[in-house]
């Protein structure tokens, strides 16, 4: 394996986990806004999760601008240079949604605001942050002179945006349910796992279709992706096989008890489904960064610092290790904190 | 305004809001191990107390650090996209360890915050402790890329503008690493020591229960004690900052002292401002040969003048008037925590008496008047460095982007901070409006 190519897979696998973990997070926060003060205390539940783990994966956001700046700089001009607005956009919703998840945790008396600005950023953040991949995939840069600029208004007329958004804002609520679902079975809370369960049932096929609508409707420019997707299509056979596999198992029995689904396995095998077809979508993809300027040969650093960056990754990820262990047995397993009322 | 100076305004103004809280960010969780060390020691809850309503402050400034940090980060790359395009090939090290501290701090401060009850006490003081590491250890990392950016060393760069022969370390390691990010450091420490002596001075002005007065003496002697060292530790680094700067960015200090000639016997201009049409210091206090003995430590030292470099070269007049109010911070705040600690010993404690009302607002003061010596650095630093972002290899003009968009999104993130600024001291107070302290004492007695 190259370099570049190493280097691409670091940065897709951050990208991947950031994208699951994102979703869970800014779906924890919509469905916070949506059932506070809900009976079950399905808003409770994704408040629980939120409040100490928001941070974490906000810093997952800042380690992939990081990686990427460091893996490949020339890319980060190039988005650098492009993504002004809409990247712009993201940091400031970023920013009230951040400040208000922690202000609304000292007051109690504006809670209602806070969880709906948090709850709506929530939905708009992801929006924009998908937008990356139409535009890396072609047709919205534009040359004038010496710099490159992004063309917005194609942008923003293109339906292809829209079905990205779609597609990504389904995501996003269909994991954080299955999430939020089997939180909710490991806090006992068996009525909030329902309806988080449900919401799940409702959303797994709008995924689907979505997905289909966004490969469907792809724009003219996207031919290549199209044409090097097809020649990936058994990631996305296996993927389509895993949906089905996991959406069935809300149906399986509760093992040794009455109740009915595995939430874990079912979360399980939805990471698997995204996995796979992300493999699928990001070797169609290679080599290119950005279609059809950018690819990672020429953007990639110096091999020293590449080779520094390698070492730092192995020993920081060794010293935080037992860190994040503690973190978990803390928030996602203890039961006096997942039990309390 | 052109895009260039729109930049610059943009980032540092992005900048200028995130220090405030990250200063804070660093200098708060020092003061909070203490509390909790001194509390473990000698068993007095009121440093418990202490550390609790801290950390709540503390977790309200995060919540704002983090954000506005995440959107520094973000605009590198966005505003100096030439600029980052070389960080990454040769300083993405310090960037890269930097993410580690930031998850070391975020999981710890979690851990603190939201697992406190279920913890053992002696795990409380190690996640105290890691999160205070992560917060220091992240502002020294972030400071590594500034002071490369004013001494940048570890690579080589061909007329057509292409990297080669890098070491990531050497560019980690710079000539001024260690000495501005040991400043950095310490500035935060005793930022936030002031800022905590500032709250209980502001306490103590009214009438208060014996007990809570009591209370808020313990915490103003405790940030006073910081406060004092941490001033004393930074003026001295601060002069070894300046002998740096004597050897590796001679035109900076040349601007900052409003120094023209190069001279033998330099004199140290104090005050006053420098004059573009005479080119010379007015209305300055001259100290005869104090600035050579300061740049390396003999009267004999030959220190260059503006004269000697070329003029599209020179950075702007006005750091020398930063560069003293800088320096007049330091000198003034080291001097009120001597006088205070002074004062308490001899006064305050033998004869039973408390401080005089101008003594407690003048300390009232110090919290924010640190902050703004923090400001003065880091902009003397970054516009001490123009015409050059990284210096002789990289002007502030080659790194901005050339995206003309940037006028709406400046007003849009200045709202954003305003906005920002306004709420944190809405919440702030309302939070400590309703838990006074005396219920939080009544909860750890009753
Ligand atoms: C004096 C110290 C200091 C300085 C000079 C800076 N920062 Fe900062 N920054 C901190 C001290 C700090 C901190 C106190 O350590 C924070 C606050 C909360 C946290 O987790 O770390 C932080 C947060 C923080 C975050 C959020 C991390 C997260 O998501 O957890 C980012 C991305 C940055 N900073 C980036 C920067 C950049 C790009 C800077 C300059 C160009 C910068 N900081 C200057
Ligand atoms: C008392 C004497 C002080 C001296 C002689 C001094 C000296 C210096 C010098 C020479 C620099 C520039 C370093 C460079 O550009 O490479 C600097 C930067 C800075 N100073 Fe100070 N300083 C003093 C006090 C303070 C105080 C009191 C604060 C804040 C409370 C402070 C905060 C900063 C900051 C944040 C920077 C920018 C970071 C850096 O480049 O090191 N300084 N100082
Ligand atoms: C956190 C405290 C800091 C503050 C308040 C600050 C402030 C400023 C200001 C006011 C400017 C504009 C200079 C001018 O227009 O004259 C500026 C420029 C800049 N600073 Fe800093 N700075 C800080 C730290 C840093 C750090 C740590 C870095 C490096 C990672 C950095 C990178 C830059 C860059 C790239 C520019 C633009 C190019 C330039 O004007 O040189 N700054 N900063």
């Amino acid at each position: 394996m190259s370099e570049e190519v190493l280097a691409i897979l670091i940065m897709w696998t951050f990208i991947f986990v950031y994208s699951i973990f994102g979703s869970i997070d800014f779906g924890a926060g919509f469905w916070a806004m949506i059932y506070n003060n809900h009976r079950t205390m399905a808003g409770k539940i994704a408040n629980r999760f939120l409040s100490p783990t928001w941070e974490i994966t906000n810093t997952f956001l800042v380690l992939l601008v990081v990686a990427f700046v460091g893996f490949f700089p020339k890319g980060a001009y190039t988005l650098g240079t492009v993504m002004l607005v809409p990247v712009s956009l993201i940091l400031f919703f970023l920013a009230i949604r951040s400040a208000f998840m922690v202000f609304s945790y000292s007051v109690q008396g504006y809670r209602r605001t806070m969880f709906i600005i948090s709850g709506i950023s929530g939905l708009l953040i992801p929006s924009l942050l998908i937008a990356v991949l139409p535009i890396s995939q072609g047709g919205f840069i534009g040359v004038d002179g010496e710099t490159q600029n992004l063309l917005l208004e194609k942008l923003f007329t293109s339906p292809t945006l829209y079905l990205y958004v779609l597609f990504g804002l389904t995501s996003e609520l269909y994991l954080s349910s299955l999430f939020l679902a089997d939180y909710a079975r490991v806090s006992n809370k068996e009525e909030a796992y329902r309806l988080y369960r449900s919401n799940a049932i409702l959303l797994g096929p709008l995924t689907l279709l979505s997905a289909l609508f966004t490969l469907l409707f792809m724009a003219p420019e996207s031919r290549w992706l199209i044409d090097n997707l097809v020649d990936q299509k058994i990631w996305f056979v296996l993927s389509l096989a895993a949906f089905f596999i996991a959406y069935g198992s809300l149906w399986w029995p509760k093992q040794n008890r009455p109740g009915i689904g595995r939430p874990r396995f079912t979360l399980l095998a939805t990471v698997a489904q995204y996995g796979l077809a992300s493999i699928g979508y990001g070797l169609a993809h290679l080599p290119y960064i950005v279609y059809p300027d950018l690819t990672i040969y020429e953007a990639f650093t110096a091999t020293e610092t590449f080779y520094s960056l390698m070492i730092m990754y192995i020993v920081g990820l060794a010293i935080l290790t037992p860190g994040f262990y503690v973190f978990w047995r803390l928030f996602l397993k203890d039961k006096r904190y997942l039990q309390q009322e | 305004m052109d895009t260039v100076v729109l930049a610059r305004a943009f980032f540092g103004t992005s900048l200028g809001f995130h220090i405030i809280f990250a200063t804070l960010g660093v200098g708060l969780p020092l003061m909070i191990v203490i509390a909790e060390i001194i509390h473990q020691v000698k068993g007095d809850n009121d440093y418990a107390i202490m550390a609790k309503r801290w950390t709540k402050a503390f977790a309200v400034l995060l919540g704002v650090a983090i954000p506005s940090g995440t959107i520094v980060g973000v605009q590198l790359s966005l505003l100096w996209p030439g600029f980052m395009e070389i960080v990454g090939k040769v300083i993405s090290l310090p960037f890269q360890i930097e993410i580690f501290a930031f998850f070391l701090e975020a999981l710890f401060m979690s851990i603190y915050v939201y697992a406190a009850d279920r913890l053992p006490r002696y795990f409380r003081l190690i996640s105290v402790f890691f999160v205070a590491l992560g917060a220091v250890a992240s502002a020294i990392l972030i400071s590594a890329v500034n002071t490369w950016m004013n001494t940048p060393d570890g690579f080589k760069i061909k007329p057509d503008g292409t990297i080669y022969d890098v070491n990531p370390w050497d560019a980690f390691f710079n000539p001024s690493f260690l000495s501005s990010s040991f400043h950095v450091a310490i500035t935060a420490y005793m930022t936030g020591a002031f800022a905590v002596a500032s709250v209980a001075a502001f306490k103590l002005l009214k009438k208060r229960p014996e007990r809570e007065r009591a209370y808020h003496l313990k915490g103003l002697f405790m940030s006073l004690a910081v406060a004092f060292l941490m001033s004393f530790v930074s003026s001295l680094s601060g002069h070894h900052s300046a002998q740096i700067l004597h050897q590796h960015s001679p035109e900076k200090l040349a601007a900052a002292e409003g120094l023209f000639e190069t001279q033998r016997y330099a004199p140290l201009a104090i005050g006053g401002y420098t004059d573009p049409k005479t080119e010379e210091v007015k209305y300055g206090i001259e100290i005869p040969w104090a600035l050579s003995w300061l740049a390396a430590g003999k009267f004999d030292t030959e220190v260059k003048g503006l004269y000697e470099f070329p003029r599209e070269t020179w950075p702007p007049f006005y750091v020398h008037t930063l560069f003293n109010l800088m320096v007049g911070v330091g000198v003034v705040l080291l001097g009120l925590a001597a006088f205070a600690l002074f004062y308490w010993w001899f006064f305050a404690k033998k004869r039973a008496k408390s401080f005089p009302k101008w003594l407690l607002w003048s300390l009232v003061f110090s919290g924010p008047l640190s902050m703004l010596g923090i400001e003065f650095g880091w902009v003397f630093s970054c516009s001490g460095r123009q015409p050059w972002t990284i210096y002789r290899v990289q002007t502030t003009a080659e790194a901005a982007t050339k995206n003309e968009n940037l006028g709406m999104l400046f007003l849009l993130f200045l709202f954003l901070y305003a906005l920002l600024s306004v709420l944190t001291v809405l919440i702030l107070t309302a939070y400590f409006k309703r838990n006074p302290v005396s219920k939080d004492m009544e909860r750890i007695s009753g």
